[in-house]
């Protein structure tokens, strides 16, 4: 093995200005700390402390642990960084789960789950920590560990940036911790799906530019001609995330050392900002970034290419083109301009073909492979997720036709139709990524057990029937009571009879939930399982990169 | 001013996004890129390591 | 090496494809927001609106702070049975001077837009501490402990401040007296007594009449004021300040 001393020469400068930044951030939160003009100020600092400090000195004891060697070898990918991200997402995914769990049985059982004496356990200060531990937590570090998995496979080099990918990694970390304890301490701006305060905001923008420079970056250094789709759909959701979150994020704090903050919109212009910012959440946030899971995925798994490439650079363009504009229909019947409804409706109508393109396009790379549905449970967990993927993307475009919208909004009708799409699509195929992401990076030859994931495959989907239909129903009953007039024209039901006629779907939602969590909880143990290199997984796949090196001659060359 | 603005958003907004669509549309069925999106659909395929020079 | 001279091209690549992906999501989002920037315009001007007064309006950041948004939409919609349930439907103006805006997305319990006057002070304040005491079959969370915590009104003026400086017109006088008015709002006759007339002239000028809002102890406790005082005045002011008996929708938008 020829090896120059130009391979092995260790670039440290990444390594000091991850730590210079970290000194100054940490001095900055001691300032703030000292000064702070509330106690949630002065608790949200002393976290960041901690969090960073754990970050500084971590990094310290790594760096001078690998003094003899380049743990930024150009010649290896960087791989550690997405076993972390493995493990926080299941980390995260339990944590969210079972938070939503817990926010499912207060609405059934609030005489037993509510606490008089723990304000903070309240509803709500508990959605926002599910809704943001599910989607920014788990979600957020499936898609940064895939991509920075993808990335490198797809340009055949390592990941750029030396120490900087780890910044985001943990900085990302740190993000997490710092809203979900903020909102437990009541720190929120109150913006669905954006609730984080203004400073926890610009350590999140810092976090994100510095996540866009590392996948950049890994393109510019690429040695493939051709920029893969995934990382397409991968960079319009780290781009378009940072579009959306800092315009929707605009405010202006009361004082540099307190964490309330004022939002420069109010009334129509913030409602419109925000949906414009919750919808494309879902679309860039939990649609584009894993469609990229699929387009990698999927193909890697049945080993064979995606079924129409061309269909999928239609699908990139359409979809993100048309998804911008639909956030409107979050707002139909409000204060609104009309005008802007309408637009939001025909483009929410439009929505549908895109995104059954990008299903079809998914599903038929089996085409020649139907038998690893019935033969790969990790493979039958993706396509399902396209199937609830296509259900969530039909009933959507449904919702938001004004006349129903009429009916559905305000309702669980509305509940129902995110948890196909957040448990079924964005959560199977997360699942399928982390299946099959644990023996590929801890090099096993197999899941520890595959009959495990049978076990979670249909107890999850259970589940799922369970939480979608109880939904439907509890949506649409009250939708029509809210609505009900009795013979002598007057409203026939007070609210709080539609509250209560919800309590036995309230029931079957809550055990949906908690058979979806139980899923994921034999996840969680299955890929430990597999990591430690127990049962199926016993055997070590010997291949490594480092045999291809030489081996591998570039076109160009 | 908002009425033009507004007016202009949903007749613009259309022909915007057939323009679009045209052009993505061009781009994906373009015969000479036939051959560089057969190369690139393998890509995920290949389970080669880091290339480095 | 071939590569390394190819490079240039591959890195405009990609830079062409961050370019073009914004460009795409962008200008979408221009078309479609830009408009409504200039809705000041069209925004009818309706009699009655005003900015909060500090105690509603430390009573909104608590109302904020528990997440109330998450089960309460304040947008009554135009549709036969919401008007009859909750009132008059909403107008744009009527959250003119919300920042951020509190419409909601989900009714888990009622609108709250017009809340305010639908109940008495006292049962707001019981149904808070213990709602399913007045309310059996509710699923809302209890919030006693609204009504043992002081408020804080600390930096009160420089909130204010804050808000005037995205748009909210709050006066000299205003900003300077925060304090004092919150006093007077939620103590008259104690330790607020002698900022009565100020607190209310300076809102009947902003609001363009009188009367607009409560002055009294909310939470049953003269001597403290709560958390409760404060979330309670707010939520007896909310969808009070337009007078409806006498409003006429002038613009198109509002004749819904």
């Amino acid at each position: 093995m020829v090896q120059t001393h130009a391979y092995n020469y260790r670039d440290n400068t990444s390594l000091y200005l991850v730590s210079g930044a970290l000194v100054f951030f940490l001095s900055l939160a001691l300032l703030i700390a000292r000064y702070a003009a509330d106690q949630a100020m002065e608790v949200q600092s002393w976290t960041f402390i901690g969090l960073a400090m754990a970050f500084l000195l971590g990094t310290i004891f790594w760096a001078s642990n690998n003094a003899d060697r380049n743990p930024f070898d150009e010649a290896e990918y960087e791989d550690t960084i997405v076993k972390w991200g493995v493990i926080a997402s299941v980390f995260w995914g339990l944590a969210g789960l079972l938070v939503g769990l817990i926010i499912a049985l207060q609405l059934t059982f609030p005489n037993i789950f509510y606490f008089p004496e723990l304000g903070w356990t309240n509803f709500g200060r508990l959605r926002p920590l599910h809704t943001s531990a599910v989607i920014f937590a788990f979600g957020g570090n499936v898609l940064i560990a895939t991509s920075f998995y993808v990335v490198q496979r797809t340009c055949r080099t390592r990941l750029a940036g030396g120490m900087w990918p780890w910044f985001v990694f943990w900085g990302y970390q740190i993000f997490i911790v710092l809203a979900a304890t903020g909102y437990l301490v009541g720190v929120t701006q109150s913006k669905e799906y954006a609730e984080p305060e203004w400073y926890v905001d610009w350590w999140l923008t810092l976090v994100w530019v510095g996540y866009l420079l590392v996948f950049l970056g890994t393109l510019w250094k690429r040695k493939e001609p051709h920029i893969y789709v995934a990382n397409w759909f991968y960079l319009s959701f780290i781009v378009t995330i940072a579009m959306l979150h800092i315009v929707n994020n605009l405010s202006v704090p009361v004082s540099l050392t307190g964490s309330k903050s004022v939002q420069v919109f109010a009334g129509v212009q913030d409602a419109m900002t925000q949906w414009w910012y919750g919808h494309n959440a879902v679309g860039f946030f939990l649609t584009t970034g894993f469609l990229a899971i699929m387009y990698y995925f999927i193909p890697k798994r049945v080993n064979r290419p995606v079924y129409s490439y061309r269909l999928s650079i239609v699908h990139f363009w359409s979809l993100i083109f048309i998804y911008i504009w639909a956030g409107p229909h979050h707002l139909h019947y409000t204060a609104l301009p009309q005008w802007a409804q309408t637009l939001g409706m025909a483009f929410s109508i439009m929505l549908w073909m895109p995104s059954w393109g990008g299903m079809i396009n998914g599903v038929m790379t089996l085409s020649g492979a139907w038998d690893k549905l019935r033969t790969d449970p990790v493979v039958r967990m993706m396509v399902v997720s396209l199937a609830f993927y296509g259900m969530a993307t039909f009933e959507g475009p449904l919702m938001s036709v004004r006349a129903v919208n009429a009916l559905s909004h305000y309702t669980e009708w509305g509940i129902g139709h995110v948890h196909s799409g957040a448990l079924g699509w964005v959560g199977y195929i997360s699942f399928g990524a982390l299946y099959c992401l644990a023996p590929w990076l801890w090099k096993r030859k197999d899941l520890y057990s595959n009959n495990l994931v049978e076990w979670h495959f249909w107890i999850s989907t259970v589940g799922i029937l369970f939480y979608m239909i109880s939904m439907w129903f509890a949506g649409i009953t009250e939708g029509l009571m809210w609505r009900a007039y009795n013979e002598f024209g007057f409203l026939e039901y007070s609210f709080v009879e539609t509250v209560e006629a919800k309590h036995i779907s309230y029931m079957i939602r809550a055990l949906g939930g908690g058979l979806y969590f139980i899923g994921a909880v034999i996840m969680a143990y299955n890929l430990c399982r597999t990591a430690l290199g127990h049962g199926e997984a016993r055997d070590e796949v010997s291949a490594t990169p480092q045999n291809d090196i030489h081996s591998t001659l570039q076109p160009a060359e | 001013m908002y009425e033009v603005l507004s007016s202009f958003a949903q007749t613009g907004g259309l022909i915007y996004f057939v323009v679009m669509f045209g052009c993505a549309l061009a781009y994906a069925l373009w015969p000479s890129n036939k051959s560089k999106f057969d190369d690139a659909a393998q890509l995920p395929l290949s389970d080669k390591g880091p290339h480095h020079d | 090496m071939g590569l390394m001279n190819n490079h240039g091209v591959l890195e405009r690549h990609s830079l062409l494809l961050t370019v073009g992906i914004l460009v795409v999501v962008s200008i979408g989002g221009i078309i479609q927001m830009a408009p409504l920037m200039y809705m000041d315009n069209t925004i009818e001007k309706v009699d009655g609106m005003r900015p909060y007064t500090p105690l509603e309006l430390l009573g909104r950041d608590i109302y904020v702070r528990e997440g109330c948004y998450v089960c309460h939409s304040q947008m009554v919609r135009p549709l036969r049975d919401e008007v009859e349930r909750y009132g008059h439907y909403s107008l744009a103006a009527e959250s003119m001077y919300d920042h951020p805006f509190q419409w909601g997305s989900k009714r888990t319990g009622p609108d709250l837009a017009r809340v305010g006057g639908k109940y008495s002070v006292t049962w707001q304040v019981d149904h808070l501490k213990d709602p399913r005491a007045l309310v059996p079959e509710s699923v809302m969370p209890p919030y006693a402990f609204l009504a043992e915590k002081p408020l804080r009104t600390k930096d009160i003026s420089a909130r204010l401040r804050t808000e005037r400086l995205v748009g909210v017109p709050y006066t000299d006088g205003m900003i300077e007296n925060a304090e004092a008015h919150l006093l007077a709002q939620a103590d008259p006759e104690g330790r607020g007594f002698e900022f009565v007339d100020d607190l209310v002239s300076a809102y009947a000028e902003a609001a363009g009449r009188e009367g607009s809002f409560e002055l009294r102890d909310f939470d049953g406790d003269p001597e403290r004021v709560t958390e409760m005082d404060a979330l309670v005045a707010y939520l007896q002011m909310t969808g009070t300040l337009v007078d409806f008996s006498t409003y006429e929708a002038d613009d198109l938008e509002n004749r819904r």
